[in-house]
């Protein structure tokens, strides 16, 4: 057994670590597994080359960002924020639950593409949860906009996750069942799918509970406030 | 056959890159204008790059991997840069009171078309050919509604096409070389592969196993997946290394657990690594850079204990579920 490539991740630990630029850190960690693996130059390169081109739809977002940018030209977060201070009921943790939920149930259907950080979060989500944290703090501080805005993010990212294995005909669930079939196993879709469902109820209540809690932080917080 | 192909997607991406980059040269931003310029060409160059390998001509890929160690070059002479807003806070707020809930229509297309073509995008066929093609009909809907919400955007805001190209720049230089990240990892994760970093890893996950307990077995194993996670920062890539290291070989063939159960939640715990990974760029340090966060890490600090909880209430399904 060759340990030497195992290089290629100490590379990416340090240059985490010392909070270097990503970009050159990967090549690097890259460059370094290949080569200590044996693998020629002119190979390398060309892999290096052949896999970056083959994952060009994870840029696909870019074509988001003329339509947001023009609306948010226009006043389309300052429209979302005002909208959000006139609902009466509508509470932060109301905002981002409801939106877990939905994300959720989208991801279970194979919907993943229908919302996230560009489409939907920067848009309106976040905007409407700054405006919802401002009902309840008036005094935000810039650094209670990030975490209202990091939270808002984090809630995308988990519906996403934990609801999208339940759907059969995707990826992972393909994959499990792909790699099972090349060992001898024989399992269907379904039998596979089902067992992410626990999951994805236990994310959906940690993820809601935490919202929850972060709101009764900032109540807390604008109670000590008024009373000081 | 059909009349809207991915492909289409990724030349209108070059496009706009390609526009970032010129606007840049044009503001005598010369690195700027460079790293934009190159990755509009690897895009723009794509297909040529994948049809050359696979007809047995590596010179269009070695070529492709020259550049992409250009654009590691560039990345860190990229400093961020905060383009100054197009339009003054008074304006936005005069623009907001007159547009109203107009400007949630545009914005709203993108996911709403993006599901039609999910979901109906199959049967709808012109003269006989069909509309979109099959592989990656979601993300060429995607593609479409970002055309479609783009139009309906510049009717809505009074604004000419070019002006949304501007607009569009703005926000692409604010996210710079984050967005390059997702596919440097993509790529980084097929050399592991061909390298045999999983193998390696799997071998010394082995080695440090005690005989006999089914338990500690089942944790090193979800534990692994959420480590290997971290590290490749995709639980896909972490997914057959732990299976081929230790939960074929130990605890589906020695121990009896059941591969549907043990399969499916050891991916989950997969995904808690996800949570917790810069190496996750698209999902973690993306949104951060997109939602100017002052700190990169920012989601990731929000989602860490989530990503525990969520760890452990799997680890517990897992372990109470998987032997029986």
């Amino acid at each position: 057994m060759n340990y030497w490539p195992l290089l290629g991740v100490a590379v990416i630990v340090i240059g985490f670590a010392l909070r270097f630029n990503a970009v050159p850190v990967v090549v690097c960690a890259a460059l370094t597994s290949g080569l200590l693996a044996g693998l020629h130059v002119p190979d390398l390169l060309a892999l290096l080359g052949k896999s970056f081109v083959s994952a060009r739809m994870l840029l696909l977002f870019v074509l988001t960002l003329p339509a947001i940018g023009l609306l948010e030209h226009a006043g389309l977060r300052e429209h979302a924020q005002q909208w959000m201070g006139r609902l009466r009921g509508m509470t932060l943790a109301r905002l981002l639950i409801g939106y877990l939920l939905v994300r959720e149930l989208l991801a279970m259907l194979g919907l993943t593409g229908v919302a996230g950080a560009p489409q939907t979060v920067r848009p309106l989500l976040a905007p409407m949860g700054e405006a919802a944290a401002e009902k309840i703090h008036p005094g935000l501080t810039d650094a209670d906009r990030d975490e209202v805005r990091a939270v808002a993010a984090a809630t995308d990212n988990i519906g996403r996750f934990f609801g999208e294995d339940v759907f059969i005909a995707l990826g992972a669930v393909l994959l499990i069942q792909g790699f099972y079939a090349q060992h001898g196993i024989e399992l269907t879709p379904l039998s596979i799918a089902l067992w992410a469902l626990p999951t994805a109820i236990a994310a959906f209540v940690i993820q809601s509970v935490r919202i929850w809690l972060f709101q009764r932080r900032l109540q807390r917080r604008a109670q000590a406030e008024r009373n000081a | 056959m059909s009349l809207l192909r991915i492909e289409y997607a990724y030349w209108l991406i070059a496009a706009f890159l390609l526009f970032t980059a010129w606007r840049n040269a044009r503001e005598r931003q010369g690195y700027r204008a460079a790293f934009w310029a190159l990755l509009g060409l690897l895009f723009a160059g794509g297909d040529m790059v994948l049809a050359a390998q696979k007809a047995g001509n590596a010179l269009p890929s070695q070529l492709a991997g020259v550049a992409v160690i250009a654009l590691a070059l560039l990345a860190p002479l990229l400093r961020r840069r905060a383009h100054p807003e197009t339009a003054s806070a008074s304006a936005r707020m005069a623009s907001a009171i007159r547009l109203g809930h107009t400007l949630f229509v545009p914005a709203l297309l993108i996911p709403l078309v993006t599901l039609l073509v999910a979901l109906f995008g199959e049967h709808l066929s012109v003269g006989g050919i069909a509309l979109f093609a099959k592989p990656q009909m979601t993300l060429t809907g995607l593609a479409l509604a970002c055309v479609v919400a783009l139009l309906a955007a510049s009717r809505v805001a009074q604004a000419s096409l070019p002006q949304g190209l501007s607009e569009g720049r703005r926000l692409l230089d604010a996210i710079g070389w984050a967005a390059l990240l997702p596919l440097l990892l993509a790529a980084l994760g097929e050399v592991f592969t061909q390298s045999g970093v999983g193998a390696a890893i799997a071998a010394l996950a082995s080695m440090i196993l005690p005989e006999g307990n089914a338990f500690l077995c089942l944790l090193v194993f979800a534990l692994g997946m959420v480590l290997f996670t971290v590290i490749m920062g995709n639980a896909f890539a972490a997914f057959p290394v732990m299976m081929a290291g230790i939960g074929l070989p130990l605890l589906v063939h020695r121990y009896g657990a059941n591969p549907a159960i043990l399969g499916s939640m050891g991916m989950l715990c997969g995904y808690c690594g996800t949570l917790l990974t810069p190496m996750a760029a698209d999902y973690n340090l993306v949104p951060a850079a997109l939602l100017e966060l002052r700190n990169p890490y920012g989601v990731i600090r929000a989602q860490a204990w989530s990503a525990f909880g969520i760890f452990v209430a799997t680890f517990l399904f897992m372990w109470l579920l998987v032997f029986r």
